[in-house]
């Protein structure tokens, strides 16, 4: 995945010119404000920049027709910070529901959903409802919708961030373990203890701007 | 498929708003029973104009005093004229034999009236109906002759009523479409509104915009149409207790034809699917602002 050169719109980014390749876990870090969001709203579509491309999975996603974005976005993962779960269905509804979008049988759900729930450490929790999930249990359901499809590239932003320091170091196990499967994980970070930990690459911004990129980084 | 899970999701979706839902509706079936009775009644229009412009004569009615020379000398004119495509002869008993059979159900109305009371007349069939005035002015000078009355110019008078009750029935569908359509897209937009964060999920995860505006563009359509139902049950109503009921009289004399269950039941399709159509748009374009990609 590839990703040059992009300005958005209240330059909240700027000048920004990145590779990423397959199968890395590149953290993006950096005081709030820094444009480190902005990031995954451009991978995602959700804005676009003013100048500059983005390619992500071989696709340029700036000049991407509007109505292909959703069959792209179905290609990625995307955690966050608020778990985002439909509050009205239950975990495994949540899961099937990535692969309702996707238009697969309820037959095929009714396979694969367990088995990455059980991937997540979810066992027996398949019928519970959001409200009735703790934080953490809430993102490893939002951790196995955004997998359960085998994304090539897996987008979080933030997704520790309502999190406890032991519950953060669960979920970022478990992001490890999926980022050994092959697919490529794109993280934005506060936390610097998970950053030192990891010490994976790093990508330092500030002000908009990239201030450093790192391989085997810490935070700050 | 998943048609029972969609079917409930739209009717929790109308419920929730269940005000709004019930606005949008009553205007939809207002606006759809007042096109109803428009079409209705244009049908019935040309119908009635069909059935009776070959059948309406001028009628040329002599005084009470005249002669037979004078009712010979008109006939041989009116057998020469190029004018005229057939005649017929109608004597005063023959008139009045036709009155009393006509007016039987008012018995009153046939005793004050006297065998001598009605006039024997001509009745003649133009060989151009419309434009008889020549033929009228012709013969309305001859001697005898009380009155020429074209059969054709008194029911356009009636005609004329007709098509203003249908122009005025249009303008109330019309109006009322409008409030329906405005009604449409403003419950639309309220159950978008109140579902955004379901919404944001679903594009998200990369729901298609088809999937995501379906649940609340079928709420629509599932609206109108319950509208088309509530239309139709009202212009069956009509028919039953105000055509076949208090005005029955009115269309079994030989004026108004009667308008046929046959029209009344084609109205439901053509209503449900008018309801069908305009909602499923406006709420197809309602949403295209609402849930940006």
């Amino acid at each position: 995945m590839t990703k040059k050169y992009a300005r958005a719109s209240r330059p909240s980014i700027e000048d920004i010119n990145v590779s990423i390749d397959k199968g890395e876990f590149v953290f993006f870090i950096g005081p709030t404000g820094a444009g480190k969001s902005t990031i995954i709203k451009l991978l995602l579509r959700e804005e676009t920049p003013d100048k500059g491309k983005i390619w992500v999975n071989d696709k340029e996603v700036v000049a991407m027709r509007s109505w292909r974005v959703p069959a792209f976005r179905r290609s990625l993962g995307c955690v966050f910070q608020d778990f985002r779960l439909l509050p009205t269905r239950t975990a495994a509804e949540n899961v099937a529901f990535a692969l309702e979008v996707i238009g697969k049988s309820k037959a095929v759900a009714r396979r694969v959903v367990p088995e990455v729930l059980e991937l997540v450490g979810l066992g027996g929790k398949e019928h519970r409802y959001p409200h009735e999930l703790s934080g953490g249990e809430q993102q490893r359901v939002a951790i196995a919708r955004a997998f359960v499809n085998r994304p090539l590239v897996l987008l979080a932003d933030e997704p520790t961030g309502n999190l406890d320091p032991d519950t953060s170091v669960e979920i970022m196990r478990l992001l490890d373990r999926i980022n050994r499967t092959g697919t490529t994980i794109v993280m934005v970070a506060h936390d610097s203890n998970i950053v030192n930990q990891m010490r994976r690459r790093v990508i330092e911004m500030e002000g908009g701007h990239v201030v450093r990129d790192q391989s085997r980084g810490v935070y700050g | 498929m998943r048609a029972k899970y969609v079917l409930s999701e739209v009717l929790v979706g109308l419920w929730r708003n269940v005000t709004m839902t019930i606005a949008m509706i009553v205007t939809m079936a207002v606006s759809l029973a007042m096109l109803g009775a428009s079409l209705l009644l244009y049908f019935q229009v040309s119908d009635m104009e069909d059935y009776y412009y070959t059948k309406l004569e001028v009628s040329i009615f002599f005084d009470k005093e005249a002669t037979q020379p004078q009712i010979d000398a008109v006939r041989a004119e009116l057998e020469s004229d190029p004018l005229i495509a057939e005649l017929k002869f109608e004597t005063k008993d023959e008139a009045y034999n036709r009155f009393r059979e006509m007016f039987k159900e008012a018995p009153d109305l046939v005793n004050a009236a006297q065998p001598e009371s009605l006039p024997a007349s001509f009745r003649v069939k133009p060989t151009d109906p419309d434009n008889s005035q020549a033929l009228i002015e012709k013969y309305k000078a001859k001697d005898g002759v009380a009155n020429v009355v074209d059969q054709r110019k008194v029911l356009e008078k009636i005609f004329e009523i007709f098509g203003g009750m249908q122009k005025l029935a249009l303008v109330i569908a019309i109006v009322q479409g409008l409030a329906a359509l405005l009604l449409v897209a403003n419950t639309i937009q309220v159950a978008a509104f109140s579902k955004r964060r379901e919404v944001a999920i679903m594009k998200l995860v990369g729901a298609s915009n088809w999937f995501v505006q379906a649940p609340f563009v079928l709420e629509a359509v599932f609206a109108g149409i319950i509208g088309a139902i509530m239309a139709y049950l009202t212009l069956i109503g009509v028919k039953i207790f105000i055509i076949d009921g208090t005005f029955k009289s009115l269309f079994q004399s030989t004026v108004l034809t009667p308008i046929p269950w046959s029209n009344v039941h084609l109205m439901f399709p053509i209503l449900a699917g008018i309801a069908g159509v305009v909602s499923a748009v406006t709420g197809w374009i309602t949403l295209r602002f609402q849930i940006k990609v």
